[in-house]
């Protein structure tokens, strides 16, 4: 592979083509967005050119931090649990026999295939009282009568979870089967238990990976907007649905290109502060 | 007393058996080697007795303790993997002292161990420094203290030199061993390396298709292999069908003098390169030709044709200045020098 820097502009030439897409489909959106999030709102219109950081002050409000902690807590808690499950999972998952492995990633993505609107009505229907879970329970004898778990902060959680635990497994599943299994056996012989070599070989080995997939599944929780309408209580609505309801329903681009540019700031902000704290303590090891 | 023994080991993965009945005695304080091909069972042999593979069957006791239920973080031995697996996140010193933290020695104690073991594998003052900084010979030495921090009464090492230059490779085989009479710990060493074998071991074991050909000495089973693979796989050497004559064993190219035995079968019989005699045309029972000569420095090695047979002689390069392929030679074999087995097949 060639390792100069380069020369010409004709060099830049392999590029161009991945340039102009991102260009046209992701730059040019993106400062149109920016823009308007500084445009004047028309009331019973649209919006007109101009300059205003008004958008930008109603953050200042109380209710919008409230909405703001909320989002940033439940996608951190979605990808925490994300990762308890997906972990352990994929540790073992990389210790089975191929055919099986292969199987269990086919299953995966399989959900990956469903959309988000099935996906938020089938949970809606598991956690009815009519006809869900709970239903099944009682037949068992183990709750006294059906009860309706949605709309709950919890449905949406288990949506949320649902719907994230596939691109944990993606992203988690190559690192751990490339995970040399005679760093677990030389803990052991060097007398660890296999739970204690988990947490003390595998874990840290594994650092760098597990913080990029909580950074993955944390990004893609925060853009979650359907399963919280569909699961949940307006109190549990995140910043995303907060957009999507000024936008489309209070035809309020302005307010909602803010909100949006805010989000994206947030995310990146989080991206950075945990790269930066990942290489340092990589260097102090 | 016996150190190490193994009774009736197998090991089957499904229809397909690696290790097949194996017993064998390790004395205490002895350095055995597991020689064999890839795929004869020795690694196998090594992580059952490590507790890192289950047994299909037979008994494993270490110093009179019965071994084969206990799992392997429980059985307090040393073990040297192939790829070292040395943990990447950890320091040459958390490294070594991993083993000590697990079992709760203080931070003082083993501080102090550290030091000594890194003294002791002559890699002072890197406790420090990360693993990737070191180089390949470095880890192997850290790896090494790793395995001897909790003072195992086993030491067990798959393939340990392999990752190395021939050599670091070579020199590493001196230290090893000298490192093994100093602390005079029971040490198993599976290797595919005959030299490294023959050189640090004090019993070689010799395994193949997953049961054990022979155990004994280097020079004893260099001397008197019990059969015809240790003799080939040990060394090189020359197997030949031989029949017995009027005076002497018969062989395609000739015969050898002296040689015989009760009955009147063909047997196979072993000869080292280097017992072979080769001289004028005419002064010896077999005659043969030339047709090959490697050079090797020390040695020459002549490829000769006599009769069906193709037979390696190894000499000193000035007894035969002018050799060359195509010449006419004569080849003695003394007698002392050939192992008769008791089978006509290889």
């Amino acid at each position: 592979m060639r390792r100069t820097a380069p020369q010409t502009y004709s060099d830049y030439l392999p590029i161009a083509f991945p340039a102009l897409m991102l260009g046209i489909f992701f730059v040019i959106p993106f400062a149109i967005m920016v823009a308007i999030s500084f445009f004047a709102r028309v009331q019973g219109g649209f919006y007109e050119p101009s300059f205003t950081l008004a958008n930008y002050g109603r953050f200042l409000t109380p209710f919008f931090g409230e909405v703001l902690v909320f989002s940033l807590s439940l996608a951190a808690l979605v990808s925490l649990l994300c990762l308890l499950l997906g972990v352990p999972f994929t540790y073992r998952l990389t210790r089975m026999r191929r055919r099986l492995q292969v199987m269990w990633l086919i299953l995966l993505l399989g959900i990956l295939s469903l959309s988000e609107v099935i996906i938020g009505f089938a949970w809606s229907t598991l956690f009815s009282r009519t006809a869900g879970l709970s239903n099944f329970f009682v037949w068992l004898g183990l709750m006294d009568e059906a009860v309706a778990w949605t709309p709950s902060f919890g449905a949406v959680l288990t949506g949320l979870v649902y719907q994230a635990f596939p691109y944990t497994i993606l992203v988690l599943y190559p690192a751990f089967s490339r995970l040399d299994p005679s760093l677990m056996e030389a803990a052991r012989t060097l007398g660890a238990s296999p739970v204690l070599s988990f947490f003390n070989v595998v874990l840290p080995v594994m650092r760098k990976t597990l913080l990029a997939t909580f950074i993955i599944v944390f990004i893609f929780a925060l853009g979650a907007y359907l399963l919280p309408q569909i699961l949940g209580r307006p109190q549990h609505w995140t910043l995303s649905v907060l957009v999507t309801d000024q936008a489309i329903y209070q035809s309020n681009m302005p307010f909602a290109a803010a909100m949006a540019v805010f989000l994206v700031i947030v995310s990146l902000a989080l991206v950075v502060l945990s790269s930066k704290l990942n290489r340092k303590k990589g260097r102090a090891t | 007393m016996p150190g190490l023994v193994l009774t009736g080991v197998s090991k089957r993965f499904g229809y397909v058996t690696a290790v097949d009945g194996v017993s064998l005695e390790v004395p205490e304080g002895t350095f055995v080697c597991l020689l064999g091909p890839s795929g004869c069972g020795k690694t196998t042999l090594l992580r059952m007795i490590a507790g890192l593979e289950d047994l299909s069957d037979g008994d494993i006791h270490l110093n009179g303790n019965r071994l084969t239920n206990i799992p392997a973080h429980k059985r307090d031995l040393g073990m040297v993997f192939q790829s070292l697996a040395l943990f990447p996140h950890l320091s040459v010193g958390e490294n070594i002292a991993y083993p000590l933290k697990i079992r709760g020695v203080a931070r003082a104690d083993y501080e102090a161990r550290v030091t000594e073991l890194l003294d002791m594998v002559q890699l002072p003052g890197v406790a420090q420094r990360a693993v990737t900084q070191l180089s390949g010979g470095q880890r192997q030495r850290v790896a090494i203290a790793r395995a001897l921090a909790v003072s195992p009464q086993l030491f067990l090492l798959d393939e340990p030199l392999s990752a190395l230059d021939a050599k670091l490779r070579e020199a590493m085989q001196v230290e090893l061993r000298q490192l093994q009479q100093r602390l005079g710990i029971t040490t198993i060493v599976v290797t595919h390396d005959q030299r490294e074998a023959m050189c640090m071991s004090d019993q070689i074991v010799v395994m193949s298709k997953g049961r054990i050909q022979q155990m004994a000495a280097p020079n004893e089973m260099y001397r008197r292999p019990a059969n015809p693979f240790v003799a080939d796989f040990l060394g090189q050497a020359n197997i030949l069908k031989a029949r017995p004559g009027p005076d002497g064993a018969q062989v395609p190219g000739g015969k050898i003098a002296g040689l015989n035995w009760a009955d009147q079968e063909e047997r196979m019989i072993s000869v080292r390169p280097e017992d072979i005699a080769v001289g004028a045309p005419g002064t010896g029972p077999i005659e043969a030709k030339v047709s090959f000569v490697r050079e090797l420095g020390p040695n020459v090695e002549l490829h000769l044709e006599a009769g069906s047979d193709r037979i390696i002689a190894m000499t000193a390069p000035h007894r035969h200045p002018d050799c060359k392929v195509g010449d006419a030679v004569s080849i003695t074999i003394a007698c002392e020098a050939c192992v008769v087995f008791d089978t006509a097949e290889v």
